[in-house]
């Protein structure tokens, strides 16, 4: 399937959920609204081709608001077709619905994002900080981080 | 026969630290500390072309009760810096500590809230090789100059906690 019919059947199943398409020198992006993240993704997953999620992100866009972003990349192996989904989610209690249940790669991925932007992933099987040690506090790739924050777990000289 | 041979009825005078240095200078037990990409460049100072074996130091003992040389191969980080203490503390005396590369040395470029700013904040060490990483000729620099600070040791020093 070309990659404008992509984009044009995301629209066509999930109408105003879709909140904007993009397309760049065959770099396709749909942006759509929380509440459709799991449809989409299971709409891409068994109708459009797309076998594999190469990699989920979380991106902080401080002051905007909605000020977290989810980004995905799929991949049709079929197909050759690539796209990237995002979800624009709000500052406050950034959460989404997981997609560990569709694609098994997206269980670490949602880890990470959520321990480096805290973004919680609802319905994860097991959401626990992935990459920093469990008594750190916060999410040290969010904006409003402190820039020289640092938590030891042993006393440092000076 | 080998060269006692040569000496027939004679004998040898030395100090007991000089007897003793000379014997721990050329016979390194190091503990490779790897964490980074300073292992590859590591890697090499061993391999033949470089041959750290030529200074006595090319035995690795993967553990620390064993050695007497931590080599601390790439970045630490917060993380890990407890595993990096015990390490340290579970090698026996005499022990010497190898920072190897910008990073174990003061963080490096990663001045963020993953990074230790130097292992020196948290084992004491004796020689820095600077670098990212550094080249096998300034590890085998660095070799050279922890044999000269430990031939000028003395077995008392560590005996008393100096």
């Amino acid at each position: 399937m070309a990659a404008e019919n992509i984009l044009e059947a995301l629209r066509t199943e999930l109408g105003g959920k879709v909140v904007e398409t993009h397309s760049f020198r065959g770099d396709d992006t749909a942006v759509v609204a929380p509440e459709a993240w799991l449809e989409a993704a299971s709409l891409l997953k068994d109708k459009l081709g797309f076998d594999f999620l190469m990699d989920l992100a979380g991106a902080d866009y401080l002051p905007r608001e909605p000020r977290f972003e989810v980004v995905c990349h799929f991949y049709g192996s079929k197909t050759n077709a690539r796209l990237r989904l995002k979800t624009r989610l709000p500052g406050g209690k950034p959460a989404v619905d997981s997609l560990a249940a569709l694609w098994l790669s997206a269980d670490w991925f949602e880890r990470e994002a959520w321990d480096m932007y805290g973004i919680d992933f609802k319905g994860h099987p097991d959401l626990r900080r992935l990459l920093m040690y469990d008594s750190f506090e916060g999410h040290p790739l969010r904006k409003d981080y402190p820039l020289k924050g640092r938590q030891p777990r042993i006393d440092h000289a000076d | 026969m080998g060269l006692e041979t040569l000496f027939g009825n004679s004998f040898l005078t030395t100090r007991l630290d000089e007897a003793i240095n000379w014997g721990r200078k050329y016979s390194f037990f190091q503990y490779p500390f790897v964490t980074a990409c300073c292992g590859m460049e590591f890697m090499s100072a061993w391999a033949s072309t470089y041959d750290i074996a030529r200074f006595g130091a090319e035995y690795p003992r993967f553990s620390p009760r064993q050695a007497d040389v931590l080599f601390v191969v790439g970045t630490v980080n917060e993380k890990l810096a407890p595993v990096l203490k015990r390490v340290y503390d579970q090698m026996c005396e005499p022990k010497w500590v190898v920072s190897f590369g910008v990073c174990a040395t003061s963080g490096g470029f990663y001045d963020n809230y993953a990074t230790v700013q130097g292992i020196d904040k948290i084992i004491p060490v004796d020689i820095y090789i600077p670098g990212c990483p550094p080249r096998p000729e300034a590890v085998l620099d660095a070799l050279v100059k922890l044999q000269e600070k430990v031939s000028k040791e003395s077995v008392l020093d560590r005996k008393h906690g100096r």
